[in-house]
């Protein structure tokens, strides 16, 4: 009995330091935030609001933050369709080619983002498109793609295909039936898959630094700045965010629950 | 009616009285494939096609830097990889070393949320929470602030000097150490995740035949729990040992220009600063085929194990 006791003290502890370490530099980010730092913000120098009041104070900083904000939009919607799409054929076609279109979706999964960058960018220089918003939005749908293919997929295969076998004995047009029936049991599964696209997306630095040229991103913009120090503006966006979508979750969570019952 | 129409109808006949036909499938659902299918053939098939391609171009003789043409230049493997496989090794090691701390550090997390917080819908919901929380920070900002944390005036290397752990001029910061922390921290929830989904699947009624049986509890995790939750452990340390290869951000922002550099490191710097695109689709392939081979013997061996 003793020895039950003492695994069940020291397994929540290691994950408890586990869990301290995972959010140690989430908390220094918004910590940062708060400091009066200067242009540098390396070392604490004391607090101030100075950047939360004037969030948008250092140069080019908010312009990275539309940046990032369009291209994750575009490339959401983008991705989500064509994913959505893929996802209900890959579980309701039959035919020979199943396992070619699996594995083509699974590749990009498995290829690490410094290739898909390399490759994408031989390409668009090949083609001599012009590097900027138009290529990154490009880059992005694509390895947003094969994430919203696997999160809709799960949600399609457990989908009871009499329920549209029902609507079409009930004379619903195979439109009507999708949009009606389908669609709204599918809609839990492409949101979760949309949420995942944009955080994909705007998080992205690999792939946006090889296709994007001029054009800055978020990421972009606190990655260039990291030699000459980072504005704690930055420091003030990505905590902004943090809050945002914490909101996000627990109104998603409070709604299921509320639905549960 | 040609012989081919018929076989390919009967074969459809067949097919429909074999399975219930769904609605909306077959044809109609095979056409829902179409535009997915062909966006990843224009743009990830055919850009990796061009690389492949550039990996083999030659220098235009007497043009400027970043000129080149198409050919066969075969040489251009050794070379790079003659020039550049410390680099190639090192990215292979420290994401292995990274993988294997994630693993050590996630599965305990995995397992107090799924099988310690079980029934306990609130307590769960937030540990989940907590584990995707840092997605939610820039990734770029979040390797900054490690950068602070080890640096060579903060706690944690103070508190490793007076361990004994660190001699006293010993530092963290711009070693291979910092670099596997950042790696391990970036992708530790693509490891947590996925053990979470393995172990929450678990029959708890299973863990108590376990103990039953008069299995210490030790026993009961290496029989029950961990073979069950390998599906996960599988998907975790792919999750994690992917973009950890390849990854270019730790190794810039957190290591130094000389013992730490990675392949990611080199691939930039060949493509933007060089303008060698042949070596750098040289490094990118080699980089491709050797994670897909390792990730192909990685999940048969997983596979095989899993049925023995």
């Amino acid at each position: 009995m003793t020895r039950l006791r003492l695994g069940g003290a020291v397994v929540p502890t290691f994950a408890a330091l586990g869990f301290l370490f995972l959010l140690v530099p989430v908390a220094y980010t918004v910590l940062f935030s708060f400091n009066d730092g200067g242009k540098t913000n390396l070392v604490w120098r004391g607090f101030t609001l100075d950047a939360w009041r004037n969030p948008c104070g250092a140069p080019r900083v908010c312009s990275a933050l539309v940046g990032s904000l369009q291209v994750g939009a575009v490339s959401t919607v983008v991705a989500t369709t064509l994913g959505t799409l893929l996802a209900i054929g890959l579980v309701r076609a039959r035919f020979g080619g199943r396992p070619a279109v699996d594995l083509l979706v699974f590749l990009p999964m498995a290829t690490p983002e410094v290739v898909l960058g390399a490759a994408l960018v031989s390409q668009f220089l090949s083609l001599r498109l012009p590097l900027g918003f138009g290529t990154v939005v490009l880059a992005h749908v694509m390895f947003c793609l094969s994430f919203v293919v696997v999160a809709v997929k799960a949600r399609v295969s457990t989908l009871d295909p009499a329920l549209e076998q029902a609507a079409a004995d009930l004379y619903a047009t195979p439109w009507q039936a999708f949009w009606r029936v389908t669609f709204p049991l599918l809609l839990p599964g492409i949101g979760a898959a949309a949420l995942l696209a944009f955080s994909l997306s705007f998080d992205d630095f690999i792939v946006t630094s090889f296709t994007s040229g001029g054009f800055t991103t978020f990421p972009k913009f606190v990655y260039v700045s990291a030699t000459r120090g980072i504005p704690p503006q930055a420091n003030v966006i990505s905590s902004a965010m943090f809050v945002l979508a914490l909101l996000v979750v627990l109104v998603v969570q409070v709604v299921a629950r509320a639905r549960r019952r | 009616m040609s012989a081919a129409t018929v076989l390919r109808r009967s074969r459809a006949g067949t097919a429909l009285a074999g399975q219930p036909p769904a609605p909306a499938g077959g044809r109609g659902a095979r056409r829902l494939l179409v535009p997915g299918v062909l966006y990843l053939g224009v743009f990830f098939v055919l850009p990796v096609g061009t690389l492949l391609a550039t990996s083999l171009y030659a220098p235009v003789p007497g043009g400027e830097l970043g000129q080149y043409t198409p050919a066969l230049r075969w040489q251009n493997y050794p070379e790079a990889l003659g020039a550049f496989w410390p680099q190639l090794v090192r990215s292979f090691a420290f994401a292995g070393a990274a993988t294997v701390v994630a693993l050590v550090v996630g599965y305990p997390m995995a397992y107090v949320i799924a099988v310690r917080a079980r029934g306990r819908r609130t307590l769960q919901g937030l540990l989940v929470v907590l584990v995707v929380a840092p997605f939610f920070t820039s990734f770029i900002l979040r390797t900054i602030a490690w950068k602070q944390i080890l640096a060579d005036g903060g706690a944690v290397v103070g508190a490793l000097r007076w361990l004994h752990v660190l001699p006293p001029d010993g530092r963290v910061s711009a070693t291979s150490a910092a670099v596997v922390v950042g790696l391990t921290y970036s992708f530790l929830p693509f490891m947590v995740l996925p053990l979470f989904a393995a172990l929450e699947r678990l029959d708890p009624r299973l863990l108590e035949a376990g103990a039953d049986l008069y299995a210490a509890p030790a026993t009961t995790f290496r029989r029950v729990t961990l073979p069950l939750s390998m599906p996960g452990v599988v998907a975790g340390t792919l999750l994690t040992f992917i973009p950890a290869v390849g990854d270019y951000v730790n190794s810039s922002l957190l290591g130094n220009s000389t013992t730490t550099v990675m392949i990611g490191q080199v691939v930039d710097a060949r493509f933007f600063r060089l303008l060698d695109y042949p070596t750098a689709a040289v490094l990118s392939v080699v980089l491709m085929v050797t994670i897909l081979v390792l990730v192909t013997a990685y999940v048969r061996r997983a596979g095989t194990e899993d049925l023995v």
